[in-house]
């Protein structure tokens, strides 16, 4: 029953050292980059074509980008659990192959790529659309070739909005507990998330154990958004 | 601009194939799909166990539940947003930059730490969990403590998409409204708020889909107590666990057609309305 401050900073340590907590954070923290790092890849593919190129269907799929801000987290994690379940759609496709998707570390990314999506995108979207025609006219002009227009005119101009998208994904997916937990299977060290553990030390009113790895996970939340946001800062001002 | 590319952005046709085949691809698979299942799973059985889920005693009190969360939470947050951006916008205040980081912070931080804040406050060993108890009030694992975390957690949204548009409108139809006589309340209906009108429609349209959605915050305070302290998505919870997948699913779906409606509301809202929306971007 006790909170962090009335425990002492022992106790404080003995629970953030514990090797289940860190196997939490470790899991909560990559899977995160990781999903995080797929969206920056294919939110920048969705983002261009979303924008340049005009085919039926165009703005349907770009109402649905947002759908994961708006489906609840539990709807999308029974169905994504259910989906790659090895009796799944795409679960039991992989279980020939001995890889199996749900109630395992990749499961719990899986996830995190559908709750972290429209972040990049969203980012990206407007600079595109601002993005002057002149530009990549001049840059024509002068003899570039419409790859060495794409990687030094435009990769440029959109990069600190894929820094501030990517950032965004990241932080949601850190903290994200509905959608995961479902498809997690949740075994302790090995698919168990930070949030979850929070619960669970709340479950057996470890109050203080809870904190612990709240204030951890902000603590490192807060460092790893410092230092991308001084990285966007620094790619905007090398833009210019 | 889309019907005369200007000759330096026009992409080889096989590119533009490619992009937009892995684009509809990936959208497909990471986004269609999971919500496609819903209702494939909620169907499993045909409609006749679908609707029958909904006939459930807990069921319903999910239902009711959640809206009566929703129909407490929104408009709380609603004025809150509207003084906050009219504060923000209308007057210079020492720390005002500070109100408004403060506004975004429930967006920062994962919804169980906004839950887990009010078990350390209000829970039965928390600060004042006890004093509370003796005279008679309990916060967790009750519908008050469900309330305020679903407050705490849609704080931002009216908030943040009004204070973009109305520092955009500045203040000079009020400062002649003022100028012609009328007072503070007749200025705020008859200027202010016809100007901020859609989006204020537009952040409360966002304020319910989450209130009405809303997981982690709220499974740490509710306690999962069947009929009485679970909404919508714990119910889900509890029957999913209990491997009723339809019952599960048949509530999931019910929370899945809510957020389709509320996408082609908001699609609709910036097709209408772009000038008049800030269009925050969602989170």
């Amino acid at each position: 029953m006790l909170r962090p401050w009335e425990a002492g900073l022992d106790h404080v340590w003995s629970v953030i050292s514990h090797p289940r907590t860190i196997a939490a954070l470790k899991l909560s923290f990559g899977a995160a980059f990781v999903a995080a790092l797929i969206n920056a890849i294919f939110g920048t593919i969705v983002a261009w074509v979303l924008v340049r190129y005009d085919f039926p269907g165009r703005r349907l799929l770009d109402a649905f980008v947002d759908l994961p801000f708006a489906l609840p987290t539990a709807v999308a994690g029974i169905s994504l659990a259910a989906i790659y379940a090895p009796n799944g759609l795409i679960g039991a496709a992989f279980a020939p192959l001995g890889l199996q998707i749900a109630y395992t570390p990749l499961g719990v990314m899986i996830a995190l790529v559908f709750v972290g999506f429209p972040f990049v995108v969203r980012s990206i979207q407007p600079v595109l659309e601002d993005l002057q025609v002149e530009v990549e006219e001049a840059a024509a002009t002068l003899g570039a070739t419409r790859l060495r227009t794409i990687v030094a005119v435009i990769g440029p101009a959109i990069a600190p909005a894929l820094v501030a998208g990517f950032s965004l994904a990241f932080a949601r997916a850190v903290g994200e507990y509905g959608s995961v937990i479902f498809i997690a299977g949740n075994l302790p060290n090995v698919s168990e998330i930070a949030p979850l553990l929070i619960v669970i030390r709340l479950e057996e009113f470890d109050y203080a154990g809870a904190a612990a790895v709240g204030l951890v996970m902000l603590a490192v939340s807060l460092l790893l958004l410092l230092v991308l946001n001084l990285l966007q800062s620094h790619i905007a001002r090398r833009g210019r | 601009m889309k019907h005369a590319v200007s000759p330096a952005r026009r992409d080889p046709p096989w590119l533009v194939a490619i992009l937009i085949g892995i684009s509809v691809a990936y959208l497909a698979l990471v986004l269609l799909l999971p919500l496609f299942t819903v209702f494939a799973e909620a169907l499993r059985r045909g409609l006749a166990p679908l609707l029958q889920s909904f006939a459930d005693r807990d069921a319903i009190a999910a239902i009711q539940l959640t809206l009566l969360i929703a129909a407490i939470a929104v408009p709380l947050n609603a004025i809150f947003g509207l003084a906050a951006a009219w504060a923000v916008t209308k007057f210079e205040f020492w720390g005002k930059s500070a109100l408004i980081t403060l506004i975004d912070l429930p967006f920062s931080i994962s919804p169980v730490i906004s839950g887990l804040v009010y078990v350390l406050l209000y829970g039965a060993h928390g600060w004042f969990g006890p004093a509370l108890d003796t005279l008679g009030i309990k916060v967790i694992f009750t519908v008050t403590g469900i309330v305020l975390a679903t407050t705490l957690v849609t704080l931002p949204f009216v908030a943040r998409e009004l204070i973009p548009l109305m520092q955009a409108q500045g203040n000079d139809e009020e400062a002649a409204a003022a100028t012609l006589g009328a007072n503070g309340w007749r200025t705020f209906f008859q200027i202010t708020l016809p100007n901020i009108k859609w989006a204020l429609m537009y952040g409360v349209l966002l304020c319910t889909a989450r209130a009405m959605g809303e997981f982690g915050a709220v499974a740490v305070v509710s306690g999962h107590i069947r009929g009485k302290t679970a909404t919508m998505p714990l119910h889900v919870e509890i029957l999913y666990n209990e491997y009723n997948f339809v019952a599960a699913f048949a509530v999931a779906s019910l929370l899945a057609l809510f957020a389709l409606v509320t996408l082609a509301v908001k699609t609709f809202l910036e097709a209408q309305f772009a000038d008049e929306l800030a269009a925050q971007r969602w989170r």
